[in-house]
C-alpha cells in the first residue's frame, strides 16, 4: 500500500546536496499514492529502483545490470499500431505501453508516449514539424524543421523580456493559430487590455488553445492512469525532470543550427552573453520539472556538442561552460543529471569525467566507442548503451546474444553499467528483441 | 589577391574574404581566377576538415561564404561560369530520401562537389524514388548520392535503390550513402557501391568514380 513521505527533519535550504537526494531517494521510494496490487509487486517496484539507483549513482554493485532497452517504438509496431496512432490516439497508446510493460518484462514502464501531441499539433497548426499525415507516413518519425526562428538583430528584445518576446513573435511565427498574439499590446501594468481580447482573431486563438489545452489533458490524464497501474504492478518510471544545455535551447529551436554557426564567428561575444543569459532559466527550467515524488535525475538530449559539430574551443567556451553551471545547480539541488549522447561523443569524454562521481550518468549513442567510454568513465560515472541498432533489424537471435554478452563483458564490470538503448525502431526482429532481454537478464547478474 | 583570397577564405575570415571579392568586382578586375582561388580554398577547408581542426560551423561557414562569393562573381562572369572554369568532371544526383528532411550534410556535400568541378542536382529532402529515377534518367549522372540521418532512411535508400535497378538505371551508376547511423552492413543492406562518414569523403568517392 502506499506510504506517506516522512516530514524533513530539517529544512530543505539547510540540508546538503547528497541529503537533498536521500530526501528526494525518499521520495520516490515511498509511491505517493500508489497501491500496490501484492507484497511481491510492492518488493519488485522497490528492488527495480534500487538497483538503478545503484548503477546510476555507484552507490554499491547492484544485483544486476538494470534492464531498460528503449521499446517505445518498437511497442506499437508489435501491436499492430502506427505511430500516428500513438500520436492521436490515447487509448491505442495506453494499450501498447500496457501490454509492452507486461509482455517484456523489464526493469521499467515501457512508455509510448510521443514528445509531439498529433492532435495538439493540428489544432494549433505547428509550423516547426513534420508529423504523420503532415509531410510524414503514418509510420514515420515527426521532424523538427531546422530554421531560424529568432533572427540575429532580435537577441536583445528577447533577453529584454522573454515572455513578451516569445508571446507576440516567436509563438505568432511558429504556431499557426497563435498568430493573432501578434496583435495583443503591451501591458500597461495597471489593468488588463481588455479590448484585446474582444478582437476575433485574437478569440479565435484562444478557443484554439483552449480546446488543444482539453485534448493535452484527456492524453496526459490517459498517460498518467496507465502509468500508475503500471507502477501499482511493479514497474517503475524512470521519468523525471528536463532539461537543455543553453546551446542547444538556443540552436535547436531558436536560432537553427546554420545561424548558430554562424554567431560563433561573426558575434562570438554576443553569444556569449545570451548564453550567459539563457543558464539560469535552464536552471530553472530542470528544477520545475523534476518533482519531489518521482525520479530524482534530470535529463538532457546533447544535440551540438558532439565530435563532429564544434571544436574542442567551441565546446568549451560555448557549449560546456554554461552547461556545467547548470549541472552543478542541478547537484546542489539533489539531483543527478542523464547526458543522452546522440552522435559521436568520443572527444568529449575527457571533459564529462571531470563531473563529481555518481551525479551524471551518460547514455552513449551509436557514435561513440562504449570501451573507451568505460575505460574513461568507469568508476566516476554509470554508462548505458553500446549496443549497435542495425543488428536488431538484420542480425540473428544468436548474433544478437553473442552481442550482448560482448557489450556487457566491456561495459558493466564493476557495476556503473545500465542496459539502455536508443529507440529500436519497429522494423527490428521479434525474436531479436526477445533474445536480447533474455540475454540481459541472465547474463546481467553480477555474482 | 589570389593568395590572400585563399588565406581568407580558408581561416573563416568572412569579412575579408568578402571585402576582397567586392574590391575586385568594383575595380573591373578579371574575376576567373576567384573561383579557382574557391576551389583552392575548399581543398585546405576539406584537408583541416580531415585532419581533425575544422568542423561542421567551419564546413557551414564555408559554404556560406562561397553562396557570398558566388553571388557576388556569377553574374558577371555570365552563365558559362563554372568552379574551376575547367570542364565539369561528372554528374551527381543528390538527394535526401523519402521520410527524411535532413538537409544540412547533404547540403555541404553538395557544395564540396561542386566546387571539387561537379555538376550536381540536389534533388532536395523527402525524395520519393520515382523522383531519383527521373532525375537519373534526365541528368545520366555518373552518380547517385543519397542522404538520411534517421533509421527508417535505410529503407527509403534501399527502395530507392530498388527502383533505379527496376529501371533499368542501376547498373549504370555509382551509389554512395551517408548521414546518420551509416554502416558497411546499412550499405549492403541497401545494396549500394559506399558510404562515407562526411562530405570529404564523398568527394574522394567522386572522384574515384569519374577518374
Amino acid at each position: 500500500m502506499a506510504t506517506e513521505v516522512k516530514k524533513a527533519e530539517k529544512p530543505w535550504q539547510e540540508m546538503t546536496p547528497d541529503e537533498k537526494l536521500q530526501r528526494r531517494i525518499d521520495a520516490w521510494l515511498a509511491a505517493p499514492g500508489i497501491n500496490f496490487v501484492s507484497a511481491q509487486a510492492e518488493a519488485d517496484y522497490k528492488a527495480r529502483i534500487n538497483n538503478y539507483l545503484d548503477a546510476i549513482t555507484l552507490r554499491k554493485m547492484p544485483h544486476h545490470v538494470p534492464v531498460m532497452p528503449n521499446l517505445g517504438s518498437f511497442a506499437q509496431h508489435h501491436y499492430g499500431y502506427t505511430e500516428k496512432d500513438m500520436m492521436y490516439d490515447p487509448d491505442k497508446m495506453s494499450d501498447a505501453s500496457m501490454r509492452a510493460t507486461l509482455e517484456f518484462q523489464i526493469d521499467m514502464q515501457i512508455g509510448t508516449s510521443t514528445t509531439l501531441n498529433g492532435r495538439v499539433a493540428d489544432i494549433l497548426d505547428y509550423k516547426q514539424y513534420n508529423w504523420p499525415g503532415h509531410g510524414v507516413p503514418d509510420d514515420g518519425e515527426f521532424q523538427f524543421i531546422d530554421d531560424e526562428y529568432l533572427k540575429a538583430d532580435e537577441y536583445d528584445a528577447f533577453m529584454r523580456d522573454p515572455t513578451d518576446f516569445w508571446q507576440r513573435v516567436i509563438l505568432p511565427r511558429t504556431v499557426g493559430a497563435l498568430e493573432p498574439f501578434k496583435r495583443l499590446s503591451i501591458p500597461t501594468y495597471r489593468m488588463p487590455n481588455a479590448g484585446d481580447y474582444g478582437k476575433p482573431e485574437v478569440q479565435a486563438a484562444l478557443k484554439k488553445l483552449m480546446e488543444a489545452g482539453e485534448v493535452a489533458v484527456r492524453f496526459q490524464q490517459k498517460s498518467a492512469t496507465t502509468s500508475k497501474k503500471l507502477k501499482e504492478l511493479g514497474y517503475p518510471a524512470i521519468e523525471g525532470g528536463t532539461s537543455s544545455v543553453p546551446f542547444d535551447f538556443l540552436g535547436d529551436a531558436l536560432r537553427g543550427t546554420r545561424e548558430i554557426s554562424f554567431d560563433m564567428f561573426r558575434r562570438p561575444e554576443k553569444l556569449m552573453d545570451v548564453l550567459e543569459w539563457a543558464t539560469p532559466l535552464m536552471i530553472k527550467r530542470g528544477l520545475d520539472s523534476a518533482r519531489m515524488g518521482s525520479a530524482p535525475i534530470v535529463g538532457f538530449a546533447l544535440h551540438k556538442g558532439s565530435d563532429p559539430y564544434m571544436s574542442e574551443k567551441h565546446f568549451q567556451t560555448f557549449y560546456w561552460g554554461p552547461w556545467r553551471k547548470v549541472m552543478e545547480a542541478f547537484i546542489q539541488e539533489g539531483l543527478i543529471i542523464r547526458g543522452g549522447c546522440q552522435g559521436f561523443h568520443n572527444k568529449r569524454l575527457e571533459t564529462y569525467r571531470t563531473m563529481p562521481k555518481g551525479k551524471v550518468y551518460w547514455n552513449i549513442g551509436y557514435g561513440t566507442d562504449i570501451a573507451r567510454a568505460k575505460e574513461l568513465l568507469g568508476g566516476i560515472a554509470c554508462i548505458s548503451g553500446g549496443i549497435t541498432a542495425g543488428i536488431l533489424h538484420q542480425g540473428a537471435p544468436e548474433e544478437v546474444a553473442g552481442h550482448c554478452r560482448q557489450v556487457i563483458d566491456i561495459a558493466a564490470k564493476g557495476g556503473g553499467y545500465i542496459f539502455a538503448t536508443s529507440n529500436i525502431d519497429r522494423n527490428a526482429k521479434i525474436e531479436n528483441v526477445k533474445a536480447m532481454i533474455k540475454t540481459v537478464k541472465e547474463y546481467g547478474v553480477y555474482s | 589577391m589570389g593568395k590572400e583570397l585563399v588565406a581568407a577564405i580558408s581561416e573563416i575570415r568572412e569579412d575579408d574574404a568578402l571585402r576582397m571579392v567586392q574590391e575586385a568586382v568594383d575595380k573591373g578586375e578579371n574575376l576567373d581566377s576567384i573561383l579557382t582561388d574557391c576551389q583552392a580554398a575548399m581543398n585546405i577547408v576539406g584537408e583541416r576538415y580531415e585532419k581533425g581542426d575544422y568542423f561542421l560551423p567551419e564546413l557551414i561557414m564555408s559554404g556560406e561564404m562561397l553562396k557570398k562569393i558566388s553571388d557576388l562573381v556569377k553574374p558577371k562572369l555570365g552563365a558559362a561560369a563554372t568552379a574551376g572554369g575547367a570542364k565539369k568532371k561528372g554528374k551527381v544526383v543528390l538527394g535526401t530520401v523519402r521520410g527524411d528532411i535532413h538537409d544540412i550534410g547533404k547540403d555541404i556535400v553538395g557544395f564540396m562537389l561542386d566546387v571539387n568541378g561537379f555538376d550536381v542536382h540536389d534533388l532536395g529532402v523527402d525524395v520519393p524514388e520515382d523522383k531519383f529515377v527521373e532525375a537519373v534518367k534526365t541528368d545520366k549522372p555518373q552518380v547517385v548520392a543519397l542522404s538520411g540521418f534517421l533509421t527508417l532512411a535505410y529503407d527509403s535508400m534501399k527502395s530507392t535503390v530498388d527502383a533505379l535497378d527496376k529501371a533499368g538505371l542501376r547498373k549504370g551508376v555509382k551509389v554512395m550513402i551517408g548521414g546518420g547511423q551509416i554502416t558497411e552492413m546499412v550499405k549492403d543492406y541497401v545494396k549500394a557501391d559506399a558510404f562515407g562518414m562526411d562530405a570529404v569523403a564523398a568527394v574522394r568517392l567522386a572522384k574515384q568514380w569519374t577518374a
